[in-house]
């Protein structure tokens, strides 16, 4: 059929099962929106920034598990998106961004709004494509979603010239299968292997299972609550990993490494044999590598090949597809009583995994995270985070029940992730209770998502735990740096000579959160004491439609425990 | 630190190569030498990289190779039997009268003269990369003007 090369994208996002883009028009990408302008089948969001729509994009594909897409025009535009690539990338998340680009006889030209957007993501992007000829368009879009979606997932980038959108295609036909021979994922794993991990679980006398983001990937958790039951192992989770296994369930003992349990390091350091399943081992999570686990043999599944021994030496490697090898590592597994290990790792754990100090005068953020999980966790909810000490509470004092719950920018480390991954999980997720529990910092980075989600009435929530800092950056001046707050203040800004640090700055606060909400047209709540945080929540997440709440936190609590860089795990630091 | 070659076959696409080099340069592997061609199949070029680097090193290296998406296959050569060549230009002094000198050391080698001028004398020298390093030496003390060397290409021994 003759379709020119706009038509040509549209109609293979559509047999794509593309159901919505984020994105944001400009020059070059004109003929693409011209398209989506009668198209039907997908719902097209405009965000109010290039970045929002890469973020919505992920926080669509993390809670729904199919490929976010995202569109932009070229130069600034494509540039707009490069975090939310690298993002992406680093969190292996499916994601297809889209680029229009200068037509291909300007390309090289310095032509208006020309940027190489190709080369700028090539570290980046898991593959990326720059169409050159309107005949290998169709299988170059198929390409990108299979790549994108398949193996270890990630971005793949496809840069569209002008020439390409607007050319025409005499016979176009979307290829129904797509083939390469330079990338064949490992989906099955070696049966010997299997049997290898087997025979060594066998010999354990103490047992843990470290999971990550690849059972999420996977779809593998089911799997892994058969394993680790079967064997009695406790269970910790990596920052993406979390929601992988029942955050309630007794075998859980949270997340590990520099604001990790205790329970879950002092595991990690005495176990004997440690079931790794689709985790990348980040120096977030091994402290210092040459002191990890230092009594373990170590299992290692993972769909792809360089993560294995990449940082850590690994015993039994086994290459594949999470949900197939755990499925088969379960059958053959000799079930394990609970035995003494088990009951040290209990003692470890105690009542609570994490504590904190509680007050009834000042609110503690712990406090606000808590009590969001107490009304929320009957409910079909979603938690996005933005960076910092808020996003460790986040991980610490709310517990995941199921995959795909806990939506957080983990390698990247991205201030300005949560509001449109929010915004992306809840139109993915039409259903659920979308939170993003944001710092005061982060949700300014991508604040005018608020718009978005306004005009588009995005039910999402927005819980601000402002403590009026950087907090993670003062916390490290603080502890590191000889308490010298460079920048982190967020009323004083830079330097502030009348600063004692003392907290008894009488700047005020700005942006008023609570009006900037309403000028969006979103009801907007603030907390300021410890008696307002429930009411407010339950106010605010019983309302229809967007909410901003604000409380304002004790300013200067810390995250613990805290592993310092370069010590080992277990060499944390807890709280006075 | 040891060397080692790696081959690899990768699509002939534009991109590619700056994908392998980029590899390398992110990670601060150190490359010592890169050749690239087409081969028997024009949509396949091969590469044959000489790395710096312990077996951990290479190991990462051929690992993170495999994962791009436009590399068809790499082959790591280890210590498997191989035949190797690379090609030299070298323009030699020959002003005072060392012409002849120059020339007998390059038969021995089995260099061919490409050019002469009054003053110097250009070789060109096919060989395996030890051979040539012995011809260098051999030849600096004569004063060596310009040198330029391709790159090590590789390919294993037939197992009979
Ligand atoms: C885009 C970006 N810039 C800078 C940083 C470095 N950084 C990490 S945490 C943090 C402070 C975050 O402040 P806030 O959002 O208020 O959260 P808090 O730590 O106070 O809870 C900063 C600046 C980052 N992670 N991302
Ligand atoms: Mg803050």
């Amino acid at each position: 059929m003759r379709k020119n090369g706009a038509e040509i994208l549209i109609d293979a996002l559509i047999r794509e099962n593309v159901d919505i883009i984020f994105g944001y028009p400009g020059g070059q990408a004109i003929p693409i929106f011209n398209v989506l302008y009668d198209t039907k089948e997908i719902k097209v969001v405009l965000t109010r920034h290039e970045q929002g729509a890469a973020h919505a994009a992920e926080g669509y594909a993390r809670a729904t598990g199919k490929v976010g897409v995202c569109l932009a025009t070229s130069g600034p535009g494509a540039t707009n998106l490069v975090t939310g690539i690298a993002d992406a990338y680093l969190d292996s998340t499916p994601l297809v961004a889209i680029t229009g680009q200068v037509a291909t006889p300007y390309l090289g030209t310095d032509a208006f709004q020309e940027v190489d957007i190709v080369g700028i993501t090539r570290p980046v992007t898991k593959h990326n494509i720059l169409v050159k000829n309107i005949k290998d368009f169709p299988f170059l879009i198929k390409e990108a979603f299979y790549i994108a979606r398949t193996g270890r997932p990630g971005p793949v980038l496809i840069d569209i010239p002008a020439d390409i959108s607007k050319g025409f295609l005499d016979d176009y036909e979307y290829p129904a299968e797509i083939s390469l021979r330079s990338y064949r994922p490992t989906t099955v794993g070696h049966v010997k292997q299997i049997e290898k991990a087997a025979a060594l679980i066998k010999t354990a006398a103490r047992p843990l299972v470290f999971a990550g983001g690849g059972v999420i990937s996977a779809d593998a958790h089911q799997e892994l609550f058969e394993l680790a039951t079967k064997l009695n192992a406790p269970v910790t989770l990596s920052l993406m990993g979390l929601g992988a296994f029942p955050g309630e369930h007794p075998l859980f003992i949270g997340m590990p490494g520099m604001h990790g349990s205790k329970t879950a390091n002092s595991a990690l350091q005495e176990a004997d044999v440690i079931i790794s399943v689709g985790v990348r081992f980040d120096d977030r999570v091994t402290g210092h590598v040459g002191a990890f686990a230092p009594k373990a043999k170590i299992i290692h599944l993972d769909i792809d090949p360089a993560t294995i021994s990449k940082i850590v030496r690994v015993d039994i490697p086994v290459v594949g597809d999470a949900k197939n090898i755990v499925a088969a590592l379960v059958k053959i597994v000799a079930p394990r009583p609970a035995d003494a290990w088990n009951d040290v790792v209990n003692k470890w754990k105690g009542d609570t995994l994490f504590a904190y100090k509680n007050s009834d005068k000042i609110i503690k953020p712990q406090f606000v995270i808590e009590q969001i999980y107490e009304l929320t966790k009957d409910k079909d909810a979603i938690i996005t985070t933005e960076v910092g000490q808020t996003q460790m509470w986040c991980m610490q004092y709310y517990k995941y029940a199921r995959p795909r719950t806990c939506i957080s920018s983990g390698g990247l480390g991205t201030m300005g992730f949560g509001l449109p991954a929010a915004m992306g999980a809840s139109l993915g997720r039409p259903g659920a209770l979308v939170i993003d529990i944001a710092g005061d910092g982060s949700i300014q980075m991508n604040i005018q998502e608020l718009a978005t989600i306004s005009i588009n009435k995005i039910p999402v929530k927005v819980a601000i735990i402002n403590n009026e800092y950087l907090g993670m950056v003062r916390q490290w001046q603080d502890m590191f740096w000889n308490k010298r707050r460079s920048s982190t203040c967020l009323r004083g800004g830079t330097l502030c000579v009348e600063c004692t640090g003392s907290g008894h700055c009488k700047k005020p606060y700005v942006p008023d959160f609570v009006r900037l909400a309403e000028s969006y047209d979103i009801p907007g709540l603030r907390a300021t004491k410890a008696s307002e945080v429930v009411p407010v929540l339950q106010e605010g997440l019983n309302k229809e439609g967007p909410v901003v709440m604000e409380f304002m936190v004790a300013p200067e609590e810390n995250v613990y425990p805290i592993v310092p860089v370069g010590k080992s795990l277990d060499q944390a630091m807890e709280e006075l | 630190m040891s060397t080692r070659t790696i081959s690899i076959l990768v699509e002939n696409h534009s991109g590619t190569l700056s994908r392998i080099a980029g590899l390398f340069s992110s990670r601060g592997y150190n490359i010592s030498s890169l050749t690239v061609g087409e081969t028997e199949d024009a949509s396949v070029s091969r590469m044959t990289i000489v790395v710096a680097g312990d077996d951990s090193v290479i190991e990462q290296v051929v690992k993170q190779l495999n994962r791009l998406i436009d590399v068809i296959k790499v082959i790591d050569f280890d210590n498997d039997p191989i035949i190797e060549r690379e090609l030299i230009l070298i323009r030699v002094d020959s002003g005072k009268g060392s012409r002849h000198e120059v020339v007998e050391l390059a038969d021995i080698f089995g260099a061919s003269v490409v050019h002469v001028s009054a003053s110097s004398i250009t070789l060109q020298l096919a060989s395996t990369c030890d051979k040539i390093d012995e011809f260098i030496w051999l030849i600096k003390p004569f004063g060596v003007k310009e040198l330029i060397r391709t790159g090590k290409i590789a390919m294993a021994q037939p197992k009979k």
